[in-house]
């Protein structure tokens, strides 16, 4: 007599879950980066370690960039006036060198703690 | 001018590369050159269309589209190069001239030159998109000057020049020797290829092992230095392996060499049975 209950407790957890699902996702802490003709900006960019989070960067100037760390092995080109993101599932704690591709003077660190 | 220069340049020399290796690989195909313009058409096509599209696709599968379709473009391109290599250790020596027995050779000839043909769409596509993203953006913002998008035009045309060296290089080697050495070349670049695949997948959250850092040589050999990029378009170097880049990079050698030689001693058998 024991096992409808259980299953029934089984199936609220998985409703549960699934609810929990996109909520996260919205959740999300969204870290804004700037990219401006060669310039990175903030210069120093905190972020959230063993956290998922999303890196949302913007393009405001003239010229495309493209935002690139061979350390987090990511990179995403952006055209002029153009924002994207790149979701991160989970970071180390560290410091990270972070570059623009298509400028290759412009650097800046990314924080992970 | 020279910044510009320096970016097209580097960024086809990438395709390049991996093009002109499969070009000398499969030299004595009859009626490839029709193949490689339609990938290298397709490749321009799909690379315009991804830049185009590049913030919905980015915005895809939660902020993974990006790293989805990479992998999956990818994958393609190694699975046809594991498939040419096993093709190419039973009919090489045909289209080497040894055995000028064509017959089978040109039959499925068709269908390799349709793979090849696929393969250059895709290193196209993977590395072109960027590319046009960068020429368009020098183009439609009006205010870069004519020397920097001569820089530009003129990058891609050092590019597509060495290309063309590389390509020719390997094509003087002896047609004896010449497939042995692009199968070698195809094994790693295939290795490597996997191993961004694994990377790509693992960015997406796809997979979630093995993400440990195996090593790091940016201190020898900086992955975004200059011998470090032509390396990484090569053989697939990167400074900072994960454990699942390493075991996936191994694991496409092994199954590489092994579908190589069952291929081979397939067609020994076929030779002694006839």
């Amino acid at each position: 007599m024991t096992r409808p209950p259980r299953l029934a407790r089984f199936v609220a957890l998985l409703l549960a879950a699934c609810a929990a699902e996109p909520a996260r996702a919205d959740d999300m802490p969204v870290i804004k980066v700037e990219m401006r003709d060669g310039v990175i900006l903030p210069a120093v960019i905190e972020v959230p370690a063993n956290t998922r989070f999303k890196l949302e960067i913007s393009n405001t100037g003239q010229s495309p960039v493209e935002f690139e760390s061979t350390e987090l092995k990511r990179e995403k080109a952006l055209s002029a006036g153009s924002t994207s993101a790149i979701v991160f599932r989970t970071l180390d704690a560290g410091t990270y060198q972070v570059f623009d591709d298509f400028h290759p003077d412009a650097k800046a660190t990314l924080v992970a703690k | 001018m020279i910044g510009a220069f320096v970016i097209a340049f580097r960024e086809v020399i990438e395709a390049g590369l991996i093009i002109s290796i499969v070009l000398a690989a499969t030299r004595g195909i009859p009626g490839r050159m029709r193949w490689v313009l339609l990938g290298i058409a397709g490749g321009l096509a799909g690379a315009g269309l991804v830049a185009l599209f590049a913030e919905k696709i980015s915005d895809a599968f939660e902020g993974s589209g990006q790293d989805i379709l990479n992998a999956a473009v990818l994958i393609v391109a190694v699975l046809l190069l594991v498939w040419h290599n096993t093709w190419m250790s039973k009919h090489g020596k045909e289209l080497a001239g040894e055995l000028r027995a064509a017959g089978a050779a040109v039959r499925s000839g068709e269908r390799e030159a349709a793979a090849l043909s696929i393969v250059i769409g895709a290193a196209i596509l993977r590395e072109g998109a960027e590319l046009v993203l960068f020429l368009y953006g020098l183009v439609a913002s009006g205010t870069s000057g004519a020397d920097i998008q001569f820089g530009a035009v003129a990058g891609i045309g050092a590019g597509a020049l060495l290309s063309a060296v590389t390509y020719f290089g390997l094509a003087s080697i002896p047609s004896r020797y010449v497939f042995s050495v692009t199968s070698v070349l195809i094994i790693f670049l295939a290795a490597g290829l996997a191993a961004q695949a694994a990377q790509f997948l693992a960015n997406a959250g796809v997979v979630d092992i093995l993400g440990h850092t195996l090593w790091n040589s940016s201190g020898v050999i900086a992955e975004n230095s200059w011998p470090g990029r032509i390396l990484h378009a090569l053989v697939g170097y990167t400074d900072r392996p994960t454990a699942l880049q390493g075991l996936v990079y191994v694991a496409t050698i092994a199954i590489m060499v092994g579908l190589m030689q069952w291929s081979a001693a397939d067609k020994r058998r076929m030779v002694r049975a006839a």
